[in-house]
């Protein structure tokens, strides 16, 4: 069964349409990547699908069920969740409750049990902690388990937002631009996490301009221009694609995915 | 010893010395007076910290929970008779259902948006308590008959001191235990990035909903508590004024610290209190000191003084 399946999805923005008409699929266990240039609607196709927008028109099935309409909170527990281009950390609180909030599982705690501290929560939030540690020691981030979000580096910020989507268990995670302002080192660190993680079995759908990273890591990839559907293949396919060197690629990458 | 100086253990262990010690030291029945407002006013902004400092959601209209809590109590007891704590609860309670109604729409808005729409429910709370003279007495206010619990009355300030002491020590242990809990971390979570919250699971309307009913209700408990105290009430506990003072205390105190907020309550209580022989000059010394911590400690005294503890003993 595919994971997540696009069908003829839409959205305008005052008459400026965003997104047009847009199908995809995406098989299950993937790393599936979305390119385009600046403004292609690649953000905006990540808003649709987590819910974040409501689409104009067009359908999602997430696992063959049917997920328009739903609250990001409420696909989160379906198993689909995401990262943000521009960081959206918790600022206000640690580096290891960010990823505790991750785990935790809100819905299922009772308030009373919650206001007198009772042995049950008290085993939630030391389940959480343990889960949060380990995640962070996943990507790379022991050396900060004691610290402050807000004292955090970019480039750790950036994997904390990983490690916090982690922690809900997705089955199908998007990342959005999770490179973007690394350095050379810190992208393969990215890169090999991201592998690591779709051999876990989860479906990973990546929006990234490090075309390096992309050619190198995509099982599959969709490229969008200004809301419309370009061109999808294999790297290769997709980069000896005369239309795609055209409106983004450019010639470095024509007809050579090994360049990666 | 190391849980001795966690805040849940550690500061909860000092509140309740320094409730069980002040009596000793507080000379006469004016100081216990202040105390006890004191008291009353960190029980509310407890509540209220939990909604601004904690979830991020300003209000600018609490001062109308704790007028209606204040009412509900007065007119349940005085002219239908109830018993004090039945009519308590029945207050807070219904105070606690008006904010679930409201809370729907009105969390809707964001920042200033957020503040105005607080502001404006505060504002038609006053009014209303003003208005409907028939059952409030209007402006001219109405007493309050005593708080009495199974044939014991709770009369005189040496009584109400432990009473308000004691309901401010199991508050502070709540919201300890709830801002730990993984409710507590999502309500941080809403604060910190609404968005990033939602797409990890947490049901922010839901949350930011349960916190506005939480602070609504702990105002309305202290507006009943304030109301059988002082024993006559007047629309003035409603209005606009009370609830800025309100959230003064919280910001004074500190966002985000339980502890904060009793500070903060403490000092905005008794201050005005002692600057009173300054007469004219009570509110020009008042409004100095508030602008100076926002500009040398903007976040607020005690998270402020913990850091500077902090550093010090590194």
């Amino acid at each position: 069964m595919s994971a997540l399946t696009v069908a003829g999805l839409s959205k305008n923005f005052g008459g400026l349409s965003a997104v047009s008409e847009l199908s995809f699929t995406v098989e299950e266990g993937q790393i599936f990547s979305i390119i385009g240039p600046n403004g292609a609607g690649k953000t905006t196709v990540f808003n649709l699908i987590t819910g974040v927008y409501r689409p104009d028109s067009g359908r999602v099935w997430l696992h063959g069920e049917e997920i328009g309409g739903k609250p990001p909170s409420a696909l989160a527990g379906q198993g689909l969740t995401r990262t943000f281009q521009n960081l959206q950390i918790f600022f206000n609180m640690s580096a290891l409750e960010n990823v505790m909030v991750g785990a935790d599982r809100t819905a299922e705690t009772g308030f009373a049990s919650a206001l007198l501290r009772l042995p049950a929560v008290r085993r939630r939030d030391a389940g959480a902690g343990k889960q949060a540690v380990a995640l962070m020691e996943r990507v790379g981030l022991a050396a900060y388990l004691g610290a402050d979000a807000a004292s955090l580096p970019y480039g750790a910020l950036k994997r904390l937002e990983i490690a916090r989507a982690l922690a809900t268990r997705p089955k199908l995670l998007l990342l959005d631009e999770p490179a973007a302002g690394l350095n050379h080192a810190e992208t393969r660190e990215i890169d090999n996490l991201i592998r690591s993680i779709a051999e876990d079995g989860v479906t990973v759908i990546l929006v990234e301009h490090d075309m390096r990273l992309v050619m190198g890591i995509s099982d599959r990839i969709l490229v969008l221009d200004r809301g419309v559907w370009l061109a999808e293949g294999s790297a290769e396919e997709v980069g000896r694609n005369p239309d795609v060197v055209r409106a983004y690629l450019g010639t470095e990458f024509a007809g050579s995915a090994d360049a990666a | 010893m190391r849980a001795l100086l966690a805040p849940r253990t550690g500061g909860l262990l000092a509140l309740a010395i320094v409730i069980a010690l002040l009596p000793a030291v507080l000379p006469n029945n004016f100081y216990f007076n202040v105390a006890i407002l004191v008291g009353l006013n960190a029980i509310v902004c407890v509540g209220l910290n939990l909604l601004i400092g904690y979830a991020g959601q300003i209000s600018l209209g609490h001062a109308g929970f704790f007028g209606l809590g204040a009412y509900a109590s007065a007119l349940l007891t005085g002219s239908y008779g109830w018993p004090s704590l039945a009519a308590l609860v029945v207050g807070a309670a219904a105070v606690g259902a008006l904010a679930f109604l409201l809370a729907r729409p009105i969390l809707k808005l964001k920042g200033h948006y957020l503040a105005m729409g607080t502001l404006g429910m505060g504002v038609i709370i006053s009014i209303v308590l003003n208005q409907e003279a028939g059952l409030t007495g209007g402006p001219d206010g109405m007493p309050v008959p005593a708080f009495e619990v199974w044939g014991w009355t709770a009369y005189g300030e040496r009584t109400w001191y432990w009473i308000v002491g004691g309901t401010l020590l199991v508050t502070t242990w709540l919201a300890l235990n709830l801002i730990e809990s993984p409710i507590g971390r999502a309500l941080r979570a809403i604060h910190g990035s609404e968005i990033a919250a939602e797409v990890i699971g947490v049901k922010t309307e839901r949350f930011k909903t349960l916190v506005f009913v939480i602070s609504a209700v702990l105002a309305s408990v202290g507006g009943s508590m304030f109301a059988h105290y002082s024993g006559f009430i007047t629309p003035s506990e409603a209005e606009f004024f009370h609830s800025i003072a309100f959230v003064t205390m919280v910001v004074l105190g500190g966002m985000a610290s339980i502890f904060g907020s009793i500070l903060g309550a403490a000092i905005l209580t008794v201050l005005p209190q002692f600057l009173a022989v300054l007469h004219d000059y009570e509110t020009l010394v008042l409004g100095a000191v508030m602008m100076s911590v926002m500009i040398f400690l903007p976040k607020g005294l005690l998270p402020s003084l913990a850091e500077l503890l902090r550093r010090r003993s590194l």
